[in-house]
């Protein structure tokens, strides 16, 4: 199955609005939401089905058994995380379960085998598979791990295996471990941009990390009429990085409000919703083309 | 008591609701402040605030360092390595990039072949913007998480008498943890829509979960229905601002400019949220 | 010869998995002895770095050909480190991917994709 990921860098950019428009658009058979720090685009689908949740498991924890304990306090003097409270009034050594890491040195270095390593719900992930496949998941607050949980939301779609041809996937924002996870194994990036200055600055940072993976990489512009000088300068950035540009959309109240409807912009008649109609059919023919020479 | 000394982190679940933007007026406002930018994967204070006479500092993080002449292939500390972040295969390989630094490699190897070196991770900027102090971190491309960076930030104002502003990472991973704990107060930025509303409850979970006060700014709003003000309501969350949405303000914010240099109207309206704000922390 | 293969079940009749550090098993067929066993792939489970202990699973068997669909960069420097060989698996089952690696049908692993971050 081919995938086309939706990314942007900066949050806020529309890149939710525009996976959505596309699913719409598309058809899709297939899509998720990798964004699992902040997923959104449950919101603007219709779900009729039940969904399969089950718990994603991270780092296991560590666990003091008090009764064990003898209060040595060697487990806080090597956690490197300070992840071990203690507390003076009761000499209780307790852990921090969101500092906690589970890299298992306290449990190694404990005289008393007071400290056990156990599983952790970090999360969960979430599946739709009735009619369309629709992949996705919660990470737990304060959690790590998220590039993993990014990655089993994309094995769930894989893992239903009805030989659909393509999915379209929702990015994380930002350019850490998440985005890294969104970005290995897909064949093709949708880039969301938008004409401020600190959407440029993300969008160079998203550019040159998406440039580490060799994956071909197109883009829109979002809102482009808040800005049309720093609009020029992206499509300028285009050129000068090679990237396909596949048009732009104006900023549009009527979004706000098919999102508010728990609609996609293309549900409703407006002048943003016929704008990603292009830019659709351009990154479409670009990621199917770019199939057949596979 | 006021505001002096204190932190105020500002934070929102998803990126582009106006976090950044209420950070740095709110940091403008005042005659002298710091602005700490948290965003480290992202930052983008600093556009606006244009700081002079930067200070470059790199931001390092300890990894394993292996002696290849005492490694003798025990191979003790692959198997304990919970992240996988060694291999041995003729000799001992380091992936620093996996490796947490928990140290437990050092601890197991019974020929002591390990020792610490340090790598780069990231780098902080810290400048000046006429009255505020800007502390810019920035994650270096490709590096998977910069919680180091973040902690050196905030260690660079954690004894200021001035105020400072914190500009939080969107989510609520532990980067955004990081950056709020020591804060005195939160000010969660929400949008007009579902996703916002969405959001804003996640944002809301998080400082709940840290006990902190907090209120919120509603960003970008129009006539008609607005869920996160609705959800406000619904979970008595204490409301400062409300931003219409505004052409001029896109305008202004897209080329970089700070609202409260540029227009009346906004040097006001963002009066009256330091006014409030200062109150609520004097509680 | 030792040939390594990641593969989804532990039987003869299994189809090469798709994923290198999240396979199911691992093939290990002596060409020699003509001997084959499973080996349960521990690092499936991990939460990040499975691409290394992976590799370090097959490294341990003394592996000297690794037939693989894939293999990401972490995995990739284990496995040159220790001088393996990395022929590109076909889609289909180990029979075939062993008889195409006879008939030298198989090609040398050429493209290595970037780390599998898992946090």
């Amino acid at each position: 199955m081919k995938e086309l990921l939706i990314l942007s860098g900066k949050g806020g950019t529309g890149k939710t609005t525009i996976a959505g428009a596309f699913i719409k658009l598309a058809q899709a058979q297939a899509f998720a939401d990798c964004d699992v720090d902040a997923p959104n685009l449950h919101l603007s689908m219709e779900l009729k089905d039940e969904a399969k949740v089950k718990d994603f498991y991270g780092m296991d924890k560590a666990y003091i058994n008090q009764d064990k304990c003898i209060s040595c306090g060697i487990c806080k003097e090597n956690c490197k995380f300070e992840a071990i409270n203690y507390d003076g009034d009761k000499n209780k050594y307790t852990i921090n379960p969101y500092g906690c890491e589970g890299c298992s040195v306290c449990q190694f270095l404990c005289p008393e085998d007071a400290i056990s390593m156990e599983k952790d719900v970090a999360g969960q992930l979430i599946l739709y598979d009735k009619e369309q496949i629709f992949s996705t998941a919660k990470l737990k607050m304060g959690s790590g791990n998220s590039g993993l949980l990014v990655s089993e939301v994309k094995k769930q779609v894989k893992s239903t295996n009805r030989g659909i041809e393509f999915s379209i996937i929702d990015g994380s924002p930002g350019i850490g471990c998440p985005v890294i996870a969104s970005i290995t194994g897909v064949d093709m990036i949708l880039l969301v941009a938008e004409p401020t200055i600190s959407g440029i600055s993300d969008l160079m940072r998203i550019i040159d990390t998406a440039n580490h993976f060799k994956v071909p990489m197109v883009l829109t512009i979002n809102k482009y009429d808040i800005n049309e000088d720093l609009s020029k300068k992206i499509e300028a950035i285009c050129r000068e990085k090679e990237i396909d540009f596949v048009g732009k959309i104006p900023y549009d109240k009527k979004a706000v409000e098919a999102v508010n409807k728990r609609l996609t912009v293309v549900d409703i008649d407006c002048q943003a919703g016929k704008s990603i109609k292009k830019v659709f059919d351009k990154t479409m023919n670009l990621f199917l083309k770019n199939k057949e020479n596979e | 008591m006021g505001i002096k000394g204190k932190k105020i982190a500002v934070l929102s679940g998803k990126g582009g609701t106006g976090k950044t933007l209420v950070s740095v007026n709110l940091a403008a406002l005042m005659s002298e402040s710091n602005y700490v930018d948290c965003d480290i994967e992202e930052p983008n204070g600093y556009l606006f605030l244009k700081p002079k006479n930067i200070k470059t500092e790199k931001v390092t993080r300890e990894v394993p360092l292996v002696n290849h002449d005492k490694c003798t292939g025990y191979k003790k500390c692959v198997e304990f390595c919970k992240f996988n972040a060694l291999a041995y295969t003729s000799k001992l390989i380091v992936f620093e990039n996996i490796c947490h630094f928990c140290g437990g490699c050092m601890l197991v190897c019974p020929e002591g072949a390990l020792s610490t070196k340090e790598r780069e991770i990231g780098r902080i900027e810290i400048g000046k913007s006429s009255g505020v102090n800007t502390y810019t971190g920035f994650l270096k491309i490709s590096e998977p998480s910069g919680t180091p960076i973040i902690e050196k930030l905030l260690d660079k104002v954690s004894t200021s008498p001035l105020t400072s502003i914190i500009d939080a990472p969107p989510g609520s991973a532990c980067t955004t943890m990081d950056s709020i704990k020591n804060a005195d107060y939160c000010i969660l930025v929400a949008e007009p829509t579902v996703f916002g509303a969405h959001n804003l409850e996640m944002a809301y979970d998080l400082v709940e979960l840290f006990e902190k006060p907090f209120g919120v700014v509603l960003n970008k709003t129009l006539d008609g229905e607005n869920p996160s003000k609705d959800l406000c309501v619904e979970k008595d969350m204490k409301i400062l601002l409300e931003i219409p949405f505004d052409e001029e303000l896109g305008r202004l914010n897209s080329k970089g400019h700070i609202l409260v240099n540029e227009s009346k109207k906004y040097k006001e309206m963002f009066g009256i949220l330091l006014h409030k704000i200062t109150k609520e922390v004097g509680r | 010869m030792i040939i390594a293969i990641p593969v989804e079940k532990d039987s003869k009749e299994s189809l090469v998995s798709e994923h290198f550090g999240r396979s199911n098993y691992f093939l290990i067929y002596n060409t020699d002895a003509k001997e084959y066993r499973f080996v349960k792939n521990s690092a499936a489970k991990s939460s990040g770095g499975a691409g290394i202990k992976a590799a370090q699973i097959v490294v341990d068997e003394n592996t000297e050909v690794l037939v693989s669909p894939q293999l990401g960069q972490n995995a990739a420097d284990v496995i040159k480190e220790a001088k393996i060989k990395i022929y590109k698996a076909q889609v289909g089952t180990i029979k075939e991917n062993l008889q195409a690696l006879e008939e030298e049908k198989l090609n040398l692993l050429s493209e290595v994709h970037e780390g599998y971050h898992g946090n």
